[in-house]
């Protein structure tokens, strides 16, 4: 697969206060980005994942390090005409419609003038907007500022696009929905770099992901490798049984309704433990193992650290 | 293309901002206001409508420039509306251009209203309209086409209110160098003349702009003079609007 972003040994500082003092941001960050993947870039608030974005995106420069956007410099014109950018949070000119708003970053792409009418209702319809189009800015709720965001980085139609938090501040129902959008961009051939520090929404869509902490990226790589599949802890609901019987089994704790779940660590015990219940004519209610999770991964890296 | 984009943008957030109009009240009732004078003056009374009016299309315009024009890169950085211009193929000059020339639009929008309030004024009173007014004003905009330059430049590393400042600075002293050069006239040879005259070159000199005594009192003005105003105007404007690409062209934007 062709690499479609790659940053190289990445050092950046700011410096503060009235008598200036550096801080280091990022420390010597290097990644690939393949054609055609949702890559997740995680870390904890602070750990700087925005920083990293705002330098591959020409908004900061660099102290050090190398970035290149489909071969080129990530700051030649050729490299940002294939790329989309959402920010976190973002604020726009709240006195545009919807539609003005993408026809003003349709003028800033070159589009042609006949395919952008066309281009901004398909948009519209992907974010879900197409009911508000003529509404301003200023009416919109946090949600909505996020989709119309979105529409505006796929607006020059990118091969790469970079979403920071773009889940964030939105319900179920609308983190669901972004979601859907970012893996129907990937099943148009789209590479999407996503930056979050949502586990579960990057567990459901990435393909691969690194992890950043401190300015360092501690763990990289596909999903699947970084995650053990070896069963961690088998959960199960049972009733009918008493605590009691439970004892050196595993942990139980007292659910509603007079279940009883119990954690079992060993998952050679499960038979054993089965065939218990069934003869004490228990009942088992569920029984769900359970993996390794990037929280677990996430959160252990953290700690680390 | 782009930077046409922009300076549209530009020019439809100018116009909603609430100083722009409130200026413009103002500068409405200064050039009526002008009205109440003639009542006290004895003589020429066109003069002190001509003056007064030229003067706060002056005063006015330049305040407006300052007051939008340091706000407009900085309002762009803090909301951080720049994050999602800048990631789009667009270069920092052609961001920066567009926003001066959007704002050049409002302004010589709002000049020619306060112009045809002052017009209004004259044809009320049916003096004599003449040409030479025409020209003052033009070269109204010509200080307007630098003094907005400047607001951008402070307003590239700077927040409002020092860029404010500086801008209003760099407006008085544009108007009071001229006194430099009547000192430098008058000094004996030497290095402090040198210096003085140094001093002098560096600063602006806004007073080429300033043709309200030559209408007002109708002197000749030497096509030469308008040469030489022009070419300093636009020779200064690119200057300054050069050094601001410079400072905007490696900043972060945190």
């Amino acid at each position: 697969m062709d690499t479609v972003l790659r940053i190289e040994d990445l050092h950046k500082s700011f410096k503060t206060g009235f008598i200036p003092k550096g801080k280091k941001i990022l420390n010597g960050i290097s990644l690939e980005v393949k054609a055609g993947e949702i890559f997740g870039y995680l870390g904890p608030n602070g750990a700087g994942k925005t920083t990293t974005l705002k330098c591959v995106l020409g908004l900061i420069f660099p102290d050090k390090g190398n970035i290149e956007i489909f071969g080129q410099s990530n700051l030649s014109m050729q490299a940002k005409e294939k790329i989309g950018f959402l920010p976190e949070n973002p604020y726009f000119y709240d006195y545009l419609s919807a539609t003005e708003f993408l026809s003003f970053y349709s003028d800033l792409t070159l589009a042609k003038k006949e395919e952008k009418k066309a281009k901004i209702a398909t948009l519209l319809k992907l974010v879900g907007l197409e009911h508000v189009a003529s509404l301003q800015l200023r009416k919109f709720s946090r949600g909505m500022l996020q989709r119309i965001g979105l529409a505006q980085a796929l607006i020059n139609d990118p091969s790469l696009v970079f979403l920071d938090e773009p889940l964030g501040g939105l319900d179920p129902l609308g983190r669901k929905e972004i979601r859907d959008v970012i893996v129907r961009l990937k099943g148009e051939g789209k590479t999407v770099f996503l930056s979050s520090h949502i586990l579960q929404d990057i567990e459901m869509i990435c393909d691969r992901v690194a992890i950043l902490v401190e300015g360092h990226i501690i763990n990289q790589g596909p999903l699947q490798d970084l995650i053990s599949e070896k069963v961690k802890v088998t959960e199960i609901t049972i009733s009918g049984m008493r605590p009691e019987d439970l004892r050196d089994l595993g942990e139980h704790y007292s659910a509603q309704g007079g279940r009883i779940l119990l954690k079992v660590f060993e998952e050679e015990k499960i038979a054993t433990i089965l065939q218990m219940i069934q003869t004490k004519k228990g009942k088992v209610h569920s029984l769900i193992p359970r993996t390794e999770t990037l929280e677990d991964l996430f959160v252990g890296a953290v700690k680390q650290k | 293309m782009k930077i046409r984009a922009i300076a549209i943008i530009t020019f439809k957030e100018a116009i909603r901002d609430r100083i722009l109009y409130l200026l413009l009240f103002f500068a409405a009732v200064c050039i009526i206001f002008s009205r109440l004078l003639v009542l006290l003056t004895v003589g020429d009374r066109a003069k002190i409508i001509t003056d007064v009016g030229l003067a706060s299309l002056s005063v006015f315009g330049t305040l407006m420039a300052i007051l939008i024009g340091t706000g407009l890169v900085y309002k762009e950085i803090d909301k951080r509306t720049i994050y999602t211009l800048l990631s789009k193929p667009i270069q920092r000059y052609q961001f920066l251009l567009g926003k001066y020339l959007g704002l050049l639009l409002t302004l010589f929008i709002m000049l020619a209203l306060m112009t045809v309030i002052f017009l209004v004024l004259f044809l009320l009173h049916k003096y004599p309209i003449e040409g030479s007014i025409f020209i003052a004003i033009l070269f109204i905009f010509v200080e307007l086409c630098l003094i907005t330059a400047v607001a951008i430049l402070f307003s590239c590393f700077s927040t409002p209110i020092l860029s404010t400042l500086f801008s209003l600075s760099f407006y008085l002293i544009g108007h009071v160098s001229w006194g430099l050069e009547t000192l430098i006239n008058k000094m004996p040879q030497g290095g402090i003349k040198t210096l003085a005259r140094i001093i002098y070159i560096l600063l602006p000199d806004l007073e080429n702009f300033n043709f309200k005594t030559e209408v007002v009192h109708h002197l000749p003005i030497p096509p030469k003079i308008f040469f030489y105003s022009s070419l300093y105007g636009i020779l200064y404007t690119v200057f300054i609007l050069a050094l601001a690409m410079m400072v905007f062209r490696r900043r972060d934007f945190i």
